[in-house]
């Protein structure tokens, strides 16, 4: 990577697997949840987050110096929640029905504890573009657990992935369907959601070992 | 009065803010190794949920809905300004919560160190924005229900945060797989948690009606139920 030193380039990495946002920090698990029963409102999500993240993360760090420490939290939460406001008024004109299925967690991205948590832990302490780069790293981190939830989720909830019909078709019993298959709706379910990352976290933490927690 | 009560059990059981809707996952998580602080932080969300959520309810109904603006005369009747609700919720939220943070530090130094960064916290913790945010897109009606949604629902969080901070103290002796321990068994008993609140649902239909569609449970088995209309219309189009 000539674009990236060494050190940068471990912003971005660290939280696709080692320090992940969701599994390892244990931030933003609430939107991340509710979401997944679909694979392409995942995929929105995270990029609304990428987008939220990024921006804001260079944000903050701007004013980390003017900020008095007192009102930051105000503050942060000002800079997010016109970030989301934005995000949410460009899905409301450009992808009405997806912004319906998210309801409010669109404006859940506030409160969205990654955001929070990187701008205390790393933009009021980092220059613009490190925070840049932490930024999109976490993001992508998140995004890539949520992909994860939901792609398993719409595949053996309902046999589809983006919505098309992936595992053939249920009523002319070709495909998966033939050898016995039923879609199982309790994937879309919540709960299921919790259960999924639970396994998530399981698999990751057998395969690295110095994760484990005692 | 019925449906204050209808609402108060509604949200504590069905619509249960973690096991629903997973709002305030975070500090559910983290403060729950405990029972004696997953106690203090409870408490501290209904609190802060029964005042944020009226003020909201009053914000939106006087300011921000369509029309809000009305009663300031006739020429702002067509104002819309919900598209700046984030923006006040989290305000009313962020002063609420630190209005808390020093009633706590002042009457209960213990309760205050204990749960140390958590308590500012509880301005990003989704249950109280989600509260809000919830409270506006269900259109509650009066200021009262919307007080009463408020204390039921941080009720219902309540009583989610102490359930799992009384099994993880069990589970300390228990045998669990070494890379499930801690936050992975969490999110599994969690879950199964959430599977047992789902037989909640029938509880204000008597179970033989079905319910209306309120939550994302209810949206998704809306959906299912399409499909499956959808897949019979094409069976009997195939017996045809």
């Amino acid at each position: 990577m000539g674009l990236l030193s060494k050190k940068d380039a471990k912003l971005i990495t660290d939280p696709l697997a080692d320090n992940n946002p969701i599994t390892i920090q244990v931030l933003g698990i609430c939107s991340a949840l509710a979401i997944t029963a679909e694979l392409k409102a995942s995929l929105v999500m995270g990029i609304a987050v990428l987008f939220v993240l990024g921006i804001g993360n260079v944000v903050i760090s701007l004013m980390r110096n003017i900020i008095p420490s007192k009102i930051r939290i105000i503050v942060q939460l000002i800079v997010v929640a016109a970030l989301v406001i934005i995000v949410d008024q460009v899905l409301k004109a450009f992808a009405y029905e997806l912004s319906k299925t998210l309801s409010v967690f669109v404006g859940l991205i506030i409160t969205n504890c990654i955001i929070m948590g990187r701008f205390e832990a790393f933009a009021l302490g980092n220059g613009p573009w490190k925070s840049f780069l932490d930024g999109i790293g976490n993001a992508l981190g998140y995004a890539i657990i949520l992909i994860i939830v939901g792609f398993f989720r719409e595949l053996l909830g309902s046999g589809t992935l983006f919505g098309i019909p992936v595992l053939g078709d249920p009523i002319e019993k070709t495909g998966v369907y033939s050898i016995g298959y039923e879609n199982n709706g309790f994937m879309l379910m919540p709960p299921m959601a919790l259960i999924v990352v639970g396994l998530i976290i399981w698999i990751q933490r057998s395969r690295n070992k110095a994760l484990i927690e005692d | 009065m019925i449906e204050h009560i209808e609402l108060f059990f509604k949200s504590i059981f069905i619509d249960n803010m973690v096991f629903a809707v997973f709002l305030g996952m975070c500090s559910y998580l983290a403060v729950s190794k405990k029972v004696a602080t997953a106690v203090g932080l409870g408490a501290a969300v209904i609190f802060v949920l029964a005042i944020t959520v009226p003020l909201n309810w009053l914000l939106d109904q006087y300011l921000l809905q369509p029309g809000a603006l009305s009663w300031l005369g006739e020429e702002y009747v067509d104002y819309d300004l919900s598209f700046l609700s984030f923006i006040m919720f989290i305000a009313t939220i962020a002063t609420m919560v630190q209005l808390v943070e020093i009633v706590v530090e002042k009457f209960s130094p213990s309760l205050y160190n204990s749960l140390g960064i958590f308590l500012p916290l509880i301005a990003v913790n989704c249950a109280i924005l989600g509260g809000s945010l919830f409270m506006q897109s269900r259109e509650i009606e009066s200021l009262g229900l919307a007080f009463n949604y408020g204390v039921s629902s941080g009720i219902g969080w309540f009583l989610a945060i102490l359930a799992i901070a009384a099994i993880r103290e069990k589970i300390r002796y228990s045998n669990v797989p070494a890379p499930l321990r801690g936050l992975g068994i969490t999110f599994i008993i969690t879950g199964l948690m959430g599977i047992g609140f789902l037989s909640f649902g029938g509880m204000l239909t008597g179970g033989d009606e079905e319910g209306e569609p309120t939550t994302e449970t209810a949206i998704e088995v809306e959906k299912i139920k399409t499909e499956e209309a959808k897949e019979l219309a094409d069976n009997t189009k195939i017996i045809e």
